[in-house]
């Protein structure tokens, strides 16, 4: 437990002019375009953009279930050649196993490992109390809510100690209460951990409320549109979302966001959201604006 | 107008119970039910499934009923009930049966003919499933010489198990296994495709190799389908032993009754028949239990 939670920093993920294309019978498609995204060890960064603008691509990328055609993902310099317990994933469909209870799911990570039965149930009893799951520990995972599945999917990806944690929309499916709930158990646990986390979603204040940075990605075929430093203070409260520091992030966020959507469908393309508001785009900041 | 608190309950019949657990502020306060009460509760939650019973009983005692009505007056209405024997002659003779020896050996002998061709078709049948939903070359070389062979009903078979095997009891087992070997084939290999791909990204995610992906995500995913393939594999093991048995048989269920049709022994012919249903509702009932048991998870 103590090598979890007080682990060194690391975790320092790097991606370098990165591209990705699949066959199709029209020829290559390009998912995604000329990127570079890092994430500091310890920090926090999240990657929007408009649906299909391939940011789940990218993060599959760094967990290593697809290749970059061009370019480099490495954690802590060394490449990314596929799946690993290293980079932990939590998936928008919860994906805990079916067939094993709460505590079995838990403890996946640690068997695959070879670690010994008793211990192993230990930890992932230390690791559900945490959670608030203890008393769910031999449930099987159809019989919990949304947001009970995703914080087992989260203490699950987690209990192995990886250097950095992955998490693609994962509160997509649930509801805006239990979203902001989890929102807060995310940071929580970020903040014990100090773990380096990327996380994928199309929700604004999500990212916003969440990250030290945010991605913002184009249309199709996706590169980095601007990179945004979260300035707020933290520990962060439910309040802020409320603060006109808050408040202008979102606007400025959205109207870029806007542009690419409309950009993604064809139509034309508005920037009144954009006046008024010096957002510099890529390698800029906006931290000196505000 | 009563306040919805008090038309909550509106049928309940235990107006104190239900004061007494409003009343105190305390849950654990209450006293604890009586059997009554218990038995009362029992009831209420389970009053759809022995309804359900009831009506399943009526409706076996009402087939008996025409049955009896149908062979005691002889009926000829297109279908003619003139030899059909009655259930109490029926009744009759599974009684005499009971106490035969004989009897007692074609049941036996049966059940062990089912056993052993279902066995062997499950223990080859499940891991080849497996095998070739994971690795693609081996399911490009055998699936086409499997969908060939698929159609062709298990009956087709004896003239060729009789030439393919030394004794009878052989071939009949053997039709047996090919009987149920296909269903447990083809839905295994079913579950293996709907295996979902995101739970083998989440193993893979946790450290999972090849191997342990395969113990513990697709063997368990694919259990559901095996069991329906298990399920599906016995009935046609039934189907299969007992044509196989009135061909080529001298032992059997399958050849009692229809040795009974040729020694004019009517009311044999029809507990043959039962015991044939009763057997084979057995042993879908086995496989049944036998999932629960395996998949914990899938009962609720």
């Amino acid at each position: 437990m103590n090598e979890i939670l007080t682990k060194s920093p690391q975790g320092h993920i790097e991606v370098r002019n990165f591209s990705l294309s699949y066959d199709s019978i029209e020829g290559p498609v390009q998912a995604v375009t000329d990127t570079q995204i890092h994430v500091r060890p310890g920090e926090f960064v999240s990657i929007v953009g408009p649906s299909g603008c391939g940011k789940s691509t990218l993060l599959n990328a760094v967990a290593g279930f697809l290749k970059p055609t061009t370019g480099i993902v490495t954690v802590d310099g060394e490449r990314v050649n596929g799946p690993s317990a290293e980079r932990g994933m939590v998936f928008q469909q919860y994906s805990l196993f079916p067939w094993k209870t709460v505590r079995e799911n838990v403890e996946f990570g640690l068997k695959m490992r070879g670690m010994p039965r008793s211990q192993r149930e230990r930890a992932a009893r230390t690791l559900l109390g945490l959670a608030g799951l203890e008393a769910f520990e031999k449930h099987y995972p159809e019989k919990l809510s949304g947001g009970m599945k995703q914080r087992v999917g989260i203490v699950r990806a987690l209990a192995t100690g990886p250097k950095v944690l992955l998490l693609d929309e994962p509160f997509g499916a649930l509801d805006a209460q239990t979203r902001v709930i989890m929102q807060q158990i995310l940071t929580n646990m970020w903040q014990r951990l100090k773990i380096s986390v990327l996380f994928v979603t199309h929700d604004i204040d999500e990212a916003i409320f969440l990250s030290d940075r945010v991605y913002c990605m184009t249309a199709r075929p996706g590169s980095i549109k601007a990179e945004i430093p979260i300035p707020l203070e933290r520990p962060r409260q439910q309040s802020m979302m409320m603060s006109s520091e808050f408040l202008a992030l979102r606007r400025g966020l959205m109207s870029l966001i806007r542009e690419e959507s409309l950009k993604a469908m064809g139509g034309e393309i508005n920037d009144m959201g954009l006046q008024g508001l010096n957002i510099e785009l890529h390698g800029h900041s906006l931290a000196d604006v505000i | 107008m009563s306040s919805p608190a008090l038309v909550r309950h509106p049928e309940d019949s235990m107006p104190a119970t239900t004061a007494i657990a409003e009343a105190g502020s305390v849950p654990a306060a209450a006293p604890p039910p009586s059997f009554g009460t218990l038995a009362l509760r029992w009831y209420r939650l389970n009053r759809g499934g022995l309804g359900a019973m009831a009506i399943g009983i009526l409706s076996l005692l009402a087939f008996l009923l025409v049955w009896h009505l149908l062979t005691t007056y002889r009926v000829v209405f297109f279908v003619r009930f003139t030899n059909v024997p009655s259930p109490l002659a029926v009744y009759a003779s599974f009684t005499k049966a009971i106490h035969d020896p004989k009897f007692l050996m074609h049941i036996v002998l049966s059940c062990r003919r089912i056993l052993i061709g279902f066995s062997l078709a499950a223990i080859v049948g499940v891991p080849l499933g497996l095998i070739m939903g994971r690795f693609k070359l081996v399911h490009e070389i055998i699936f086409p010489v499997a969908e060939v062979l698929r159609p062709i009903p298990a009956i087709a078979w004896v003239p060729m198990a009789i030439m393919l095997w030394p004794t009878n009891e052989q071939s009949i087992v053997f039709i047996t296994f090919l009987g149920s070997f296909f269903p447990i084939l083809v839905n295994t290999l079913h579950g293996m495709t709907l295996v979902d791909p995101v739970l083998v990204r989440a193993a893979q995610c946790l450290g999972a190799r090849e191997r342990s992906i395969f113990r513990e995500v697709y063997f368990p995913a694919s259990l559901p389908h095996i069991f329906t393939g298990l399920t599906v594999g016995m009935g046609v093991a039934w189907v299969s032993l007992i044509a196989a048995e009135m061909i080529s048989g001298q032992y059997g269920i399958g050849y009692f009754t229809w040795e009974a049709y040729s020694l004019v022994q009517y009311a044999d012919i029809a507990l043959g028949m039962i015991a044939i249903g009763v057997l084979g509702l057995g042993s879908s009932l086995l496989i049944r239990g036998a999932g629960q048991l395996v998949m914990p998870w899938r009962s609720r």
